[in-house]
This record gives structure tokens, sequence and C-alpha cells, in this order.
């Protein structure tokens, strides 16, 4: 059994000018020692999944339908105090700016003492500050630097601070919502690399959250594209990056530059992404598609695999592929 | 990209360009020593553009490329050095002159969530130049605004005058900043990091855009980035900048082909390729960028530097051409 599983989660936030359905019929599932990608532009609900699966969706927002297994529990359905526990020691989560997720009157130290003490409160001091030393020094930080206080360290050291608290009780899955995107390309590879080593040191599950292809496509073994609230294609990496399928995932491959290429062409993707509280009807994608059909204004395409592993929710591959929705039912 | 387009004269040109920001002390501080420190954004860069090219400042966060754009369209006083405009000194340029010098030379700033006045309906954001310079009002003004906003694809343009910027989505938003920066049909526009706030998706637009007003209106650009990748799509000439400094800085071919400078081959080597089955070495570097308040003596990249010698902490590396249009500084490359 995956150590994760979601299965159908829908995620609304209900607010007075009407309800946005941010994550609609999400399934998922990820082993430990597996990195999954979550890539999506802003508004496509990649945060949002990736908050439900610690339950700290912010209000108004509310998981309306779906489970969430984590090491086959049930999460939906633990009283607040239980899940508490899950959160730090079995499912972490690391923060997209590092500036404002750390208390700037505390000193490092103190960060990871109160989190060590609040999950294993039979932990000695000495106990705690031992460990602390060790998380420092596995990710380049000095030890004696532990008394200093959060504005005395620079972006990347802060960011690779929030990993030490994220691995500190050595979880089993780490949720990376856009770890680097406010870190330069040199300090981001450094993130970046020291995440993958992480992972494979601990043989943790490691799910990646970013709007940047490039970095998704190089670290995933598995990537979930978003679009306005929907999973619309599932796939290895390599076999994103070769064969995609469905005409968003396509656009984005073609949007992005590569630096290795010369005299490339990009291509825009016409149109913008949806009101999301007033989303088109049927597929999501439609008034910026090219190879649109009338079925498509009308019906919302299933999520069909066009191949093991490879999954897509556009009616172009309607006939070839097996209705996964259905025969999951049955 | 740019095929033989005409790149004869020197649309904009820097000479040896400083700019120093003061920082600020505490009132005993200031009482009881004289020396005042400075943060050396720009520490002494000479470049120029040529007409109708897309010349690009490339750099991490803190390397002065901003500061340089702002210093050249004269938003900020430059410390010492020399701007010059079409062969005109315009590095103390005052008054009426300077606003003069304004209607040719534009900008348009990262955030575009930022940058428009919250207030401010589309026709009037993008007409505002208009009615500064003196150029047209009214009902004409409206005229000119339904024009360039057809021009940056916002259409139909009179579905768009009357909305306010809370109503635009954010790749809407830098197309009326586009807008409003070509209204006034200027020869040179410093664009300071105009997609990295976009989505990906809408990315290509505002560069096509860009790309397509250089050839319709003759436009020369000055481009500001910290994405290599978006540089190298779009530019035809990069100057890679470190604390204040450019220490490379060729035509983009030689330049990403041939990387020199290491500091130049580990920020390429960073960059993430989208593509999983591709693996490539990256050149670590050790320490991050020190202050701007403290430049290193020598060669200002030496701390960190995996090749460093003696005399590299000693001797400031000049900038020398070392192919045709590439040059680097650094003394390790001969």
């Amino acid at each position: 059994m995956p150590f994760l599983e979601v299965d159908s989660l829908t995620v609304d936030y209900q607010m007075r000018r009407g309800t946005i359905r941010a994550v609609e019929n999400v399934s998922f599932s990820l082993d430990k020692g597996e990195t999954l990608g979550l890539a999506g532009e802003s508004g496509s609900g990649k945060s949002t999944l990736g908050l439900s699966i610690i339950r700290l969706v912010p209000y108004p927002g509310v998981i309306v339908e779906g489970h969430i297994e984590i090491d086959g529990t049930d999460i939906l359905k633990l009283p607040e105090h239980e899940m508490r526990s899950i959160r730090g020691r079995k499912v972490a989560y690391i923060f997209q700016d590092p500036m404002t997720s750390l208390n700037p009157v505390k000193r490092i130290g103190a960060h990871f003492a109160e989190l060590i003490h609040t999950h294993e409160p039979n932990t000695s001091k000495e106990e705690a500050l031992e460990r602390t030393k060790k998380v420092l020094e596995n990710l380049e930080i000095l030890p004696e630097r532990i008394n200093d206080y959060p504005h005395q360290f620079s972006g990347g050291m802060r960011q690779r601070i929030m990993i030490g608290l994220a691995i500190a009780l050595t979880p089993d899955l780490v949720i990376a919502d856009e770890p680097t995107t406010a870190l330069d390309v040199i300090v981001q590879a450094k993130i970046l690399e020291l995440l993958g080593n992480l992972r494979k040191m601990y043989g943790l599950a490691l799910i990646l959250i970013s709007h940047d292809l490039s970095i998704i496509l190089e670290k995933c073994d598995k990537i979930i594209i978003l679009y306005a609230g929907h999973m619309i294609e599932y796939a290895t990496g390599i076999e994103l990056h070769k064969h995609p399928k469905h005409p968003y995932t396509q656009g984005l491959l073609h949007s992005i530059p590569n630096i290795e290429l010369s005299d490339q062409k990009l291509a825009a993707i016409p149109g913008s992404p949806p009101n999301m509280l007033n989303p088109p009807k049927g597929c999501r994608f439609w008034p910026r598609c090219s190879h649109v059909k009338e079925i498509c204004r009308v019906r919302e395409p299933p999520l069909i695999d066009v191949k093991p592993n490879h999954f897509v929710r556009c009616f172009l591959y309607g006939k070839e592929g097996v209705h996964v929705e259905r025969s999951r039912k049955s | 990209m740019a095929k033989k387009v005409f790149m004869l004269s020197e649309v904009v040109k820097v000479e040896q360009l400083e700019k120093y920001f003061p920082v600020q002390k505490g009132f005993l501080e200031q009482l009881f020593t004289r020396e005042l420190r400075y943060v050396k954004a720009v520490d002494g860069i000479t470049f120029s553009i040529r007409s109708r090219e897309i010349f690009t400042l490339a750099g991490e966060s803190g390397c002065g490329k901003t500061t340089t754009g702002r210093v050249i369209v004269r938003l900020l006083e430059p410390t010492s050095g020399k701007i010059s405009f079409k062969g005109r000194d315009i590095t103390k340029v005052k008054g009426e002159k300077l606003r003069l010098l304004r209607r040719k030379m534009q900008i348009i700033f990262q955030d575009p969530y930022a940058s428009l006045n919250p207030r401010m309906k589309t026709v009037d954001a993008v007409g505002h130049p208009l009615e500064i310079h003196g150029l047209a009002k009214g009902e004409e003004k409206k005229e000119k605004v339904l024009e360039v906003l057809d021009k940056v694809g916002l259409t139909p343009p009179e579905q768009f005058i009357n909305l306010h910027p809370h109503q635009l989505s954010g790749g809407q938003r830098q197309r009326v900043a586009l807008a409003r920066s070509i209204i006034l049909k200027p020869e040179f526009i410093v664009a300071d990091e105009p997609v990295s706030m976009i989505d990906v998706s809408l990315r290509t637009t505002i560069i096509d855009l860009m790309l397509s007003f250089r050839k319709e209106l003759g436009l020369t650009y000055l481009f500001i980035t910290h994405d290599l990748a978006v540089a190298k799509y779009i530019s035809d000439r990069i100057a890679i900048m470190y604390l204040g400094k450019i220490i490379e800085m060729g035509d983009k071919e030689s330049l990403f082909v041939n990387p020199m400078h290491p500091y130049t081959q580990a920020l390429l080597s960073a960059i993430p390729v989208p593509n999983p089955e591709r693996k490539r070495k990256r050149i670590e570097l050790s320490g991050e960028v020190p202050s701007a308040i403290d430049i290193p003596t020598g060669c200002r990249f030496h701390p960190r530097c995996p090749y460093r010698t003696d005399k590299c902490s000693k001797e400031e590396p000049l900038l020398i051409e070392l192919e045709k249009n590439h040059f680097v500084a650094c003394h390790l490359i001969k």
C-alpha cells in the first residue's frame, strides 16, 4: 500500500461572492523515496492541494469530498489533536517564503527546541541540542550559529533552516511549496540538490510544488499538471517530457525557454487562466485550446489513461483510452 | 534572432558609471564617526547599446542591474560616470530638458501590481504620459489609447479602457504597462524584469510583443533579468553583472556556447533544464554573494572562485575583449 493516497479530493473556498472550487476530484498516490511534482500556474490549486494533505487549508477553504490516507490512516477523520501529532512528525511542510516563516525574535536553536519538545516532550535539552546541531551540519550550516537570530542569515540559509525544521523529526513525507521561488538560481540549485539528497538519506517521499516546470521536470519522478483546479495530466517525468498529451501541457512545454537549445521558438498559450468564480463549462481549458471541439464546451472530459501510468483529461484521447473513473467504481 | 537589423549607431552609451548609496547610520554613530560608508550598487561599468538592439543585464539579486537601468533613465542620480543618449551627454540634464528626454526613453517595471495606480482607469493610466507632455487630451487621448491598447493585444480595446487595475489579470496589467511605455513613441525602453511576475503561459506573449515593437517602432531595449533562459531567448547581447561590475559581456551565442568567467559558468550550470533525462554537472560555488558595502579586494569574485590565485585577491581584473565581441574580466583567461 502506498504511503500517501489521495482519492477524489475536492476543496472549496466558500465565500460571500460565491464558491471557488480550487481543487476538484484529484487522485494520486505516493510511495516513500518518490518525488512528486505539482506544477501549474497561479490559481491552479497546487498550494491548496498541498495544504489539504496536512489539513491546513486556510479559511474559508473546506475539503468537501475525498479521502486522504497517510500510512493507512484516513486523516480527514482524525480529531485535531491527533492531526497535530502527524504534522511535523509524519508530514512536514516547507513554506514558500523563508523571510516570514521564521520567528524574528527567536534564536534558531529555540525554533528547533520548540519543535522537538512539542512532539517529543521526553527529550532532554541536551539531546535536543545535539540533534539540532546534527541537522544543521547536514545542511552545511555551522552548528555555532544555533544562537543567531533569523535576520543574521541570508535568504538561502533561512530556507535551509526551514528545511532543517521540516526534517528534524525525520518525517516520512515532506511537502515543499515553492521552496526556491524567492531565491537566486545558484542558491536554488543548491537547495534543490539538498532536498534530493535528504530524500535519499532519509528515504522520504517528497512533494515539490512549483510554477516552474523546468525545476519539476529536472527533479521529479512523477508529475501532476494542474489547471484551474483540475488534474489535467499525470505521468512520469520522462513520459511527460517525451509525450505530453494535453494541449495545455504541450503549450507549457513550448513556452519555457531552455538554455541548452539555440534558436528556440517559443509559443504562447493564447488567452489567460479562467476566473475561478465563474469557470467555463465543460473542459476548463477549452477557451484557450486550439483543438477545441463541440463536446469540450459542454461536457467535462474524464481522466483517462492513454498508457499505463499516464493519465490525461482531454477528449482528444477518448477512443483509445480506458475510462478510469468508471473502471474504478466497477 | 535579429537577422541583420541595422546596428549602426549607439543609442545609449554608459562610461565608468557608478552609483553609491550612503549607508544610514544611527544618531550616535553619526556624531562619533566621520567616515561615511556606501553600498556600491554600481561600481564602474561601461557598455553601449546599439540601435534596435536588445541588450541584457543579467545577474543575481543585488548585483546592481536594476540600479543601472534606473540611473540610465535618470530616475536615480549617478554618483559618477557618463551617460550618453544618441551621442548627447545626459548625465546632468535637468528640468524641462529632462522631461523632453523622457519622451524618448521609457521604463517598464517588474511588478504590474505596483506600477499601476489602483485608482486610475486604463484610459487615464495609459494616456497620462500624453497629458504630462501636453500632446493630447480628452477625445484625442482616448483615440490614441485605444490604438496602443490594440497594439499590445488588449482587444477589443473599448472593453478595457474603463477598467481599473484590480479588474485586470497580471498579464493584462503588464500589457497596460507596456502600452503606457510606448504611447509616446519612445526610442529606448528599459524593461526591468517585465515577465518575472507573470505566469509562464503568458510570458511568451509579452516577450513577443516586445520583439514585434522593436521591428515596428524601431525600439532599442535594455532588458534586465535574473533569468538567463529568458535572456537567451530575447537578447542580442548579454552582460553578466556581479557585485556592481560587469564580469562578462558578449553576443548571446558566444556567451552561452563559450562562457569564460568562472561565475558565468557556475550561473549557467545552475539553471534548471526542462529535460528529465539530462543530468548536468553543477559547478559548486562556496559561500554567498558578499555585501556590496565591503567589496572584496582584487577580483570581487575571488573568495568564491574555485580557480583563484594570489593575484586575484590583489589586483582587479579589467574587462578585456578576448574574442571578437566577447569581453571577460578574469586573470585566468588569456
